[in-house]
């Protein structure tokens, strides 16, 4: 049965959300959220990275030949993910400092070569974009409601952009554990304990 | 020598490509269930990751940066990873065929493996020379293998636990991880 334009979108903002339902690109997710601001950058990044990919894959898969198509794949992939990088140099240049080396690792990120291949190469060019923002913006959505966690209890504060706002005042001991590597990993599973305790009933 | 040493030290174990710079993860829980597998994919990787390391720092230091090419790092070091990977196992195949056997089903995986991608970029990033980006690459990779095998064998034993449903399977492994994360957080400041 296919599904309607609506359903496409709004499947990867909660049944599909990526990191997790579909437990696919941790090592981003683990990384950039030590703010909401990195979170936020990162899904926007990864978003653009989906949507274009989608599009071009879709568009282009009646003439990629079926042996080779994973090597095409990357190489659309690598070539979005380069304009994102030249782009984020050129107008965000502290936060691509901050993101550092997981902006080219996009390339890697099992989701979008995950939707490339389990979406956009059977689906027309529309169907593929919505798709591509569903999830990219489900994405955006899980970094930033993981980095609130985190930052929220590791540092007292919140950060949308640039400068951190003061939550819990200056008398809150911060729970440093949280921003480091362990808390990551920590937070992500009571994270998804969660959404299978509300999920599952 | 000495600084060579403190290097793969310190990407060994400080440095942790798994559980310090998030790298490589997917496969860290993906291959971790079993002793077999995980001991499969330490190998592929250590052997991939050698050799990738020390072929995209050549790409890099006399192909991109020699005709100002930078700007094309990344869709060239992930050409350079899924031809390398795939000539590997071609390789592998002909001659080699019982580490084919023991590594096959994961070297099609590697390619997608952001441990990598993700040393070959930190050897260009930290502008290591040849020596340091030939023993960066093989700690790292020996530090990934260390970590998934640590892990495969507590994973194994939280099978036979009783853990609560909802934190079954992936959550009860991430919380894991980041107790075997935080161990190594104590190697911190030892170099």
């Amino acid at each position: 049965m296919a599904k309607s334009l609506t359903q496409e979108f709004v499947k990867g903002l909660w049944a599909e959300v990526p990191p997790f339902r579909l437990v696919l690109g941790l090592c981003p997710t683990l990384a950039v959220t030590k703010s909401i601001e990195n979170g936020i950058g990162m899904g926007i990044a990864t978003t653009f990275v989906l949507v274009g990919s989608n599009v071009l894959v879709s568009a282009l898969r009646k003439l990629i030949p079926s042996k080779v198509r994973i090597a095409c794949y990357i190489v659309i992939i690598a070539t979005f993910v380069t304009v994102v990088e030249l782009v984020m140099q050129a107008y965000a240049y502290p936060l691509f400092l901050k993101l550092g080396i997981f902006i080219p690792l996009i390339v890697v990120n099992c989701i979008v070569l995950g939707r490339a291949e389990a979406f956009a190469s059977k689906n027309g060019v529309f169907r593929s974009m919505l798709d591509g923002l569903g999830i990219g913006l489900g994405f955006t959505l899980a970094l930033m409601a993981l980095a609130a966690v985190r930052e929220l209890l590791g540092t007292g504060a919140l950060t949308f952009w640039v400068t951190p706002i003061q939550i819990f005042g200056p008398s809150y001991q911060p729970f440093k554990f949280m921003v480091e590597a362990p808390g990551a990993f920590v937070a992500l599973g009571l994270m998804l304990c969660l959404m299978n305790l509300v999920g599952k009933k | 020598m000495g600084d060579l040493f403190v290097l793969a030290i310190s990407c060994i174990l400080i440095n942790n490509i798994l559980l310090a710079q998030y790298l490589g993860n997917c496969p860290f829980l993906g291959t971790s269930k079993k002793m077999e597998t995980a001991i499969g994919m330490a190998m592929a990787v250590v052997f991939v990751l050698v050799l990738a390391g020390v072929i995209t720092w050549l790409t890099n230091t006399f192909f991109l940066v020699k005709f100002d090419l930078e700007y094309l790092r990344t869709v060239a070091f992930i050409l350079v990873i899924a031809s390398l990977v795939q000539f590997v196992e071609m390789f592998l195949k002909k001659s080699i065929p019982a580490l084919y056997a023991g590594l096959g089903i994961f070297l099609p995986l590697i390619t997608t493996n952001c441990a990598v991608m993700g040393v070959c970029l930190i050897n260009v990033n930290e502008e290591y020379n040849f020596m340091q980006a030939l023993v960066a690459s093989f700690a790292y990779a020996v530090g990934f293998g260390l970590a998934l095998i640590l892990f495969a064998g507590v994973r194994e034993k939280t099978m036979l636990a009783r853990v609560p449903r909802p934190l079954q399977d992936t959550s009860i492994a991430l919380v894991t991880a980041g107790i075997l994360s935080l161990t190594f957080m104590a190697f911190k400041g030892m170099v």
